[in-house]
């Protein structure tokens, strides 16, 4: 031990920290990071104050992201918790692009700044470059310059349209921002470049399509419109604001353009909302291991570990279910820990492992953990690695909770039983298809009232929450005519909302109105 | 490889656009939150912002969720002593483990009122919206102080326009002997030397050759050191004054008979605000005192003021008197700016109305700097308005009155003072 102590050389002492000190550390910890053969995009690590780091995290940690009053408002609420120290500001914020942004504050001290170098430029930045749905679903070196054109372009419109006008649009294309991405289909990367290019023939040639499909001469007037006609669209679609920017018969093509601008910053965001507790997880298990890795080499002082392992267990604290800190599973308490026992089940398996996971027990950690990382989202990663343990460990229970039934069921435990169970309730748990309510385009009346008609596909019997009417307002803004929205449970509608809301009387108008339109 | 770049200089307050936006859209909510700190807080007690709460109703972003209800699965951590198959009660309250997580709702329902803070000059910003003051106004009272420059000496450090060139070529000079001093006397020593050598041993070849070059030596020393040395410059030193540095004190007179209304006194609050602050603006000290009179007239706090009720008739010439007395007797007008500002809603006895004009005319207005007086009613005139309304012409650029009906009105009142004082 007393060699070890004078062995040890530390890269600083003190909790200041200067850019050369960053550089070393930097250094050291990618230095390391090769040992494990993380494959990063290049790291641009930029020091703000943290007036600028609330306003990133405004922002949602888009630097150049569009003015809208929503970030200024989540500024307010941010900036309020924390001059009174209520809240800490979140460490760190990593923007998958290339090179990878990395903002550290300068209020952190240097064990701070190098738990989040280790954390956001090796962790995360492996994670966006490595993982299978980043890779094919957002364009890390365009992103940046895709939203310097979105900003430039919003603004343009500003000046031509007026602020109220893109705010209007703005504040309608947010409330249907979950519904402006392409689940399964893969998109096209963005490229800012192109899209300059291609947006002026876009705006052109948009125009005639939605022409075509609004013409509305009569055939003969005795037919049935849905017979002869066919659905349209002839198969439901889940991109509303897709449907939206192609088929709105009432908006100008700059609005096409906004709402294209929503989508597609939706789109990127999508992966991140589909993987937080892998890439948390991940991120987690990496700046644990590397600035352990920095401790053994003897480069950081005791009083550094002492630091970073006092943020490293609160920021993988898990309260438990009663605690009044409890808000949910800690994405990084089960990330990190999955991570963790996946290492243990490759190093050291035990009987119950190799039950469990024969494919992975006893094989090399490194390439078993990458395999993880790469190829799975949230739901697939726990439905594959949550092992008992980890159950065990987190002491995992569920709740079945049946508005039907006077009292709450506990249908399994962390037993032998209820492994299964607890696994595949908490990968649903991450399923974004059920946490969101499953909406999609159904129908457009294209030869009446040109309404359309949206249906809601109830999963287990859960009801849309109380802020539909206002989407519905916000969707009837955007396409211009009445929107139905029906809720089905099997084959049976359930309910049915309107906009504007049906009353006898306003029905009979718009019929009235839409009928001397055809006839026209 | 990574970059490490500093980013702390630019890009400081790039939030601003966000935050303008934001205020934009809630700007009645804020309206309404501001006018009630109008009316909560002291005259005297508008140099800091305010705290606003807007409804957490009709600040959300709406999105498509699941509500509550139905049937779900949700796993928790901590078990401590359920076992698998049991059944619990559900928990009160709505919320407990039955309320989920992960639902954008919760963020929703948590988030009751939604609070944040105004800065000082966007309350006050605020406040004028609807007194609708011109701009020019708005800037003298929210913005800063005005300054004067002074001169206040010489300094070490400053921009090069103020150089002064006296003080840094004499401290240069100061330099060059305090550090050829030495030099500079071992050099006569040494041609003091040479000049006995040459007078007394011409012959002495050596001793000269070495003594010339001692000479050489020392002078190359001295020339050396620098004509001018970075610490020889000297600046002038201008400091700020504010300015004007006077005293002034605002008398505040109020009607508080039983036929003003609250409502009528919170619009004489905003002119007396809307006077403190000019007054601030222009003054360093400033005083105010208060006088509330029915029949009988009495120098009271600004609670009491504003907030006390009283019945009765009026005779308004009472507190006229008292302030004559507390401005002979406290703030004599060779020390003091004396503004006053009257409020009423235009009632008096009839027959005290000549009575005040006297006052007026004889005891107050020759002392002070501006008198303004608002008549708060919608109803005719009474025989004090056309009392005053000959104060008014005797007094043209130091008295006005005004009617006011909404808060719009009290602009005019002010609007000579404040012409006045931009122009000096």
């Amino acid at each position: 031990m007393t060699a070890q102590e004078q062995k040890r050389q530390p890269l600083s002492v003190g909790s200041e920290w200067t850019f050369e000190l960053i550089q070393t550390y930097d250094r050291e910890i990618s230095r390391i990071a090769e040992r494990y053969a993380l494959d990063t995009y290049p790291n641009q690590i930029e020091v703000i104050t943290a007036e600028q780091m609330m306003d990133a995290y405004a922002s949602v940690g888009m630097p150049l992201g569009y003015h809208h009053w929503s970030y200024g408002k989540h500024f307010l609420s941010t900036e309020k918790s924390y001059t009174r120290g209520q809240m800490g500001l979140a460490y760190e914020i990593v923007i998958n692009s290339d090179p990878c942004i990395a903002y550290l504050m300068e209020e952190n001290t240097m064990c701070m700044q190098a738990l989040v170098i280790a954390h956001a430029c090796y962790g995360h930045n492996s994670f966006f470059k490595g993982n299978y749905l980043f890779r094919t679903w957002t364009d890390a070196s365009s992103i940046i310059d895709y939203l310097v054109f979105a900003k430039q372009y919003i603004m343009q419109c500003e000046e031509r349209h007026g602020v109220d006008a893109v705010e209007e649009l703005l504040d309608s294309c947010h409330a249907l921002m979950n519904y402006g991405v392409d689940r399964y289909k893969r998109p096209y990367p963005i490229s800012a470049e192109e899209e300059r290019r291609r947006q002026k023939d876009r705006e052109e040639h948009l125009q005639r399509q939605i022409n075509d499909l609004w013409r509305t001469i009569p055939r003969s007037a005795g037919k049935a419109h849905d017979a002869d006609e066919g659905r349209f669209p002839a198969e439901p679609q889940e991109n509303i604001l897709y449907f939206i920017e192609k088929h709105a018969p009432l908006l100008e093509p700059w609005q096409r353009e906004v709402v294209r601008i929503v989508r597609k910053i939706a789109q990127y965001f999508y992966p991140q909302r589909q993987t937080q507790v892998m890439n948390e997880g991940w991120a987690t298990f990496w700046h644990y291991t590397l600035l352990n890795d920095l401790y053994d080499e003897g480069l950081v002082t005791d009083g550094f570990m002492m630091e970073f392992l006092q943020s490293h267990t609160s920021v993988v604290y898990q309260p438990g279910y009663d605690s009044p800190y409890y808000s949910g599973i800690n994405p990084y308490a089960l990330g990190f820990a999955m991570f963790r026992d996946i290492r243990r089940i490759c190093e050291h398996p035990d009987e119950e492992d190799r039950q469990w996971f024969p494919d992975i027990a006893g094989s090399d950690w490194l390439s078993t953990l990458k395999f993880a990382m790469g190829s799975f989202k949230d739901e697939s990663f726990i439905l594959q690695f949550l092992s008992p343990k980890v159950i065990r460990d987190l002491k995992l229970f569920s709740i079945l909770d049946d508005d039907q039934r006077d009292d709450l069921l506990v249908p399994a435990i962390h037993d032998e039983t209820g492994y299964r169970q607890i696994r595949e309730a908490l990968a649903a748990q991450y399923n974004l298809g059920n946490r969101e309510p499953n909406i999609q385009i159904w129908r457009v009346d294209r030869r009446c009232d040109r309404s359309l008609t949206l249906r809601h596909t109830q999963y287990n019997r859960k009801p849309l929450g109380e802020s539909t009417e206002d989407v519905l307002r916000h969707l009837h803004r955007l396409w211009g005519f009445d929107v139905h929205l029906e809720t089905v449970q099997g084959d049976q509608v359930v309910k049915t909302h309107h906009m504007p809301p049906r009353s006898d009387a306003s029905e009979g108008d718009y019929g009235r109105m839409d009928m001397a339109v055809v006839h026209l | 490889m990574s970059y490490v770049i500093d980013r702390r200089l630019n890009g400081k307050n790039k939030s601003t656009v966000n935050r303008q936006r934001f205020l934009r859209r809630y700007r009645e909510h804020i309206k309404k939150a501001v006018e009630e700190a109008v009316s909560r807080r002291s005259i005297t007690d508008m140099e800091h912002g305010e705290q606003i709460s807007i409804p957490g109703r009709d600040i959300d972003e709406p999105v498509l969720h699941h509500g509550r209800g139905g049937n779900q699965t949700i796993v928790h951590p901590g078990n401590k002593e359920f076992t698998a198959g049991e059944h619990i009660a559900r928990p009160q309250g709505g919320g407990g483990s039955g309320g989920g997580k992960g639902k954008p709702g919760n963020s929703g329902e948590g988030m009751d009122e939604f609070v944040f803070q105004i800065t000082q000059e966007e309350f006050l910003e605020f406040m004028f919206e609807d007194l609708e003051l011109p701009n020019l106004v708005k800037r003298n009272l929210a913005g800063m102080d005005t300054f004067k420059t002074v001169r206040a000496g010489i300094a070490n450090e400053g921009n090069p326009s103020r150089i002064n060139i006296v003080r840094t070529l004499r401290s240069a000079h100061a330099r060059r002997i305090a550090l050829t001093g030495s030099s500079r006397a071992k050099l006569r020593e040494v041609k003091a030397e040479l000049e006995r050598l040459r007078r007394e041993e011409p012959d002495n070849f050596g001793d000269i050759k070495a003594l010339e070059a001692e000479v050489e030596r020392l002078s190359a020393r001295i020339h050396r050191l620098p004509f001018l040395d970075t610490f020889d410059l000297k600046y002038n030193l201008l400091v700020k004054h504010p300015n004007p540095s006077s005293k002034a004190v605002m008398f505040c007179l109020m009607d508080v008979s039983g036929s003003m209304t609250q409502a009528t006194k919170d619009i004489a609050k905003r002119f007396f605000i809307l006077l403190y602050l000019f007054l601030k603006r222009n003054y360093d000290k400033i005083e105010v005192v208060f006088i509330r009179h029915h029949t009988s007239a009495r120098e009271v706090d600004e609670e009491e003021f504003f907030y006390s009720r009283e019945t009765g008739g009026t005779i308004v010439s009472s507190a006229l008197k008292l302030m004559q007395e507390i401005m002979a007797e406290r703030y004599p007008a060779n020390e003091w700016n004396i503004y006053a500002a009257q409020a009423s809603d235009g009632d008096n006895w009839n027959d005290d109305s000549p009575i005040c004009r006297d006052i007026l005319a004889k005891q107050i207005m020759p002392f002070v700097q501006y008198y303004t007086y608002v008549e708060i009613t919608p109803r005719e005139h009474q025989a004090l308005w056309f009392e005053y309304e000959r104060i008014g012409e005797q007094f043209a650029d130091a008295f006005a009155q005004q009617q006011l009906v909404t808060a719009a009105d009290i602009y005019p009142v002010f609007r000579e003072l404040f012409q006045r004082r931009l122009v000096t």
